[in-house]
C-alpha cells in the first residue's frame, strides 16, 4: 500500500505527459497543462519542505550552541528580514525587497562566483600538468580559448581569436554533442525504468 | 542617502566574501549564512507571487477552481516529509514529481539532445565549396574550415563510441573510443576554458564596483 499507490501514481503521471506528445487532442492535452499547473504547485511545496528542513536544523544549532551557534542567527534573521519585506511590498521593482536584493543578495551572489576564479587557477594548475596527450589536449583548447577571448590572443597573432572561435564551434560542439546524446540515451532509459516501476529508488527511506 | 547606504553595504559584504581568499574567518562566515538566509527568503518570496499565488491561491479562494484542492493536498502531505511518523505519506506527491517529469523528459531529451543532435550531425563530409576556397586561397583558417565537418562526424562519432561500456574497449573500437576521449578533452578544456573567463569576468565587475562605485578610483 505505501509502495503501490505511489507506483500507480508514477505510471499515471508519466503516461500522460509521454501520450500527449503523440495525442496532442483533449483530454490529453488538457491533462498535461493540468499536471504542469500541478507539478509548479507541488514543487513550491518541495522548496517550502527544504525551508522547513533549513529552520529545523538551526534551530536545534540554537538549541545546542555549539562552536559557531550564532551564524545561525545571522541566517535566520537574514531569512526573516527578506521575507517580511518580501511578503509586505511585494518583488516589484522600487520595493525595499528591490533594494535588498540589488545591494546585499547580488553582491554576494556575484562575488561567491567570482571567488571560484582563483580556485579555478589553483585547479587549473593541477589539472594542466600535460602528463598525458589527453591532459595536453584538455590544457592547449582551455588556452587557445582563453587567449582567443582576451585583446592579448589578437595583438599576439590575429587569427588567434579564429582559432578559438573554430574550437568552440567544431570539436567543442562534437564533444558536447556525445556528450548530450549520451545524456539522453540514459534519461530515456531511466525514464522508463521509472515509469514502468522498475527504477524504485526515489521511494526508499521512512 | 539610500544608494550610499546601498553602495556600503554591498561593499563591505564584497569584501567579507573576498576574505576568504586569506582564510576561513569570521567575515566570510557571517556573510556566508547572511547568504543563505537571503536567497531562502528571495526564493521563497519569488515563488509565492510568481508560481502559488497566480497558479493555486487566485484560481482555488478567488475563482472556485476545486480541482485545485489535489495539488493543494498533495504539497502539505510533501511538507509531511518533516514529521518521521507521518513522512511516509510525501511518498505520493514525490512519485507525482517523479513520474511527471520522466515522462516529460522522455520526449524532450529524445527529441532534442538525441534525434536533433543527430540529425544536425549528419552532414555532406566533404565541403566542395570550403575545399575550393583551401586551395585557391591556402591558409589556416581555410583549413581549419575544411575540415570542420569530418571533425564534427567523427568527433561526434568517436564520442559516442566512448560511452558505450557494453563493450570492452579494446581493438579497433577501443582505438574509436580512445579519438573520442580526445574530443571529449577538447570539449572539456574549452568548456573550462570558457567558465574561467567567466569567472574572471565577474571578478574584474565586483573589482570595478569596489574602485568606481565604492571608492571612486577609477
Amino acid at each position: 500500500m505505501k509502495k503501490q499507490i505511489p507506483l500507480i501514481i508514477t505510471f499515471i503521471a508519466g503516461m500522460v505527459m509521454i501520450l500527449q506528445f503523440f495525442i496532442p487532442h483533449r483530454p490529453f492535452s488538457d491533462l498535461q497543462q493540468l499536471f504542469n499547473t500541478w507539478f509548479l504547485i507541488i514543487t513550491v511545496f518541495a522548496m517550502i519542505l527544504g525551508l522547513g528542513n533549513l529552520f529545523k536544523v538551526h534551530t536545534k544549532r540554537l538549541q545546542r550552541r555549539p562552536k559557531g551557534w550564532w551564524y545561525s542567527i545571522v541566517l535566520l534573521a537574514g531569512f526573516a528580514i527578506m521575507f517580511i519585506v518580501g511578503m509586505i511590498w511585494g518583488p516589484a521593482r522600487g520595493t525595499p525587497f528591490d533594494y535588498l536584493f540589488w545591494n546585499v543578495h547580488l553582491p554576494m551572489s556575484s562575488m561567491m562566483f567570482a571567488l571560484l576564479a582563483f580556485f579555478v587557477a589553483s585547479a587549473s594548475y593541477r589539472a594542466f600538468r600535460a602528463r598525458t596527450p589527453e591532459a595536453t589536449l584538455l590544457l592547449v583548447s582551455a588556452i587557445l580559448v582563453m587567449i582567443g577571448r582576451v585583446p592579448l590572443g589578437n595583438y599576439i597573432w590575429d587569427k588567434l581569436p579564429l582559432i578559438g572561435d573554430w574550437i568552440m564551434s567544431y570539436p567543442n560542439m562534437a564533444g558536447q554533442r556525445a556528450i548530450m546524446i549520451g545524456i539522453a540515451l540514459g534519461i530515456v532509459s531511466t525514464s522508463l525504468r521509472i515509469i514502468l516501476g522498475i527504477e524504485r529508488t526515489y521511494l526508499s527511506g521512512k | 542617502m539610500m544608494e550610499i547606504i546601498g553602495i556600503w553595504m554591498a561593499a563591505l559584504l564584497t569584501l567579507c566574501i573576498l576574505s576568504f581568499l586569506y582564510k576561513d574567518n569570521p567575515f566570510y562566515k557571517f556573510a556566508e549564512h547572511l547568504f543563505v538566509g537571503l536567497s531562502a527568503a528571495y526564493w521563497a518570496v519569488y515563488s509565492y507571487f510568481n508560481i502559488l499565488y497566480p497558479n493555486l491561491i487566485q484560481p482555488l479562494f478567488g475563482h472556485g477552481q476545486l480541482l485545485l484542492i489535489i495539488p493543494l493536498v498533495l504539497g502539505i502531505m510533501m511538507v509531511m516529509r518533516l514529521f518521521p511518523k507521518v513522512g511516509w505519506v510525501s511518498r505520493w506527491p514525490l512519485a507525482f514529481i517523479v513520474g511527471s517529469y520522466s515522462g516529460y523528459n522522455l520526449i524532450t531529451y529524445l527529441q532534442s539532445n538525441a534525434l536533433e543532435q543527430v540529425r544536425a550531425t549528419l552532414v555532406p563530409v566533404i565541403q566542395i565549396e570550403s575545399w575550393k576556397n583551401l586551395f585557391t586561397n591556402p591558409g589556416v583558417m581555410t583549413f581549419l574550415n575544411a575540415i570542420a565537418a569530418p571533425v564534427v562526424v567523427v568527433g561526434v562519432t568517436t564520442g559516442v563510441i566512448y560511452f558505450f561500456f557494453s563493450k570492452e574497449h579494446k581493438g579497433v573500437f577501443g582505438g574509436f573510443a580512445r579519438i573520442g576521449v580526445w574530443f571529449l578533452m577538447i570539449a572539456f578544456g574549452a568548456s573550462f576554458g570558457y567558465t574561467v573567463m567567466a569567472r574572471i569576468s565577474l571578478l574584474i565587475g565586483r573589482m570595478y564596483f569596489l574602485l568606481h562605485n565604492w571608492l571612486h578610483l577609477i
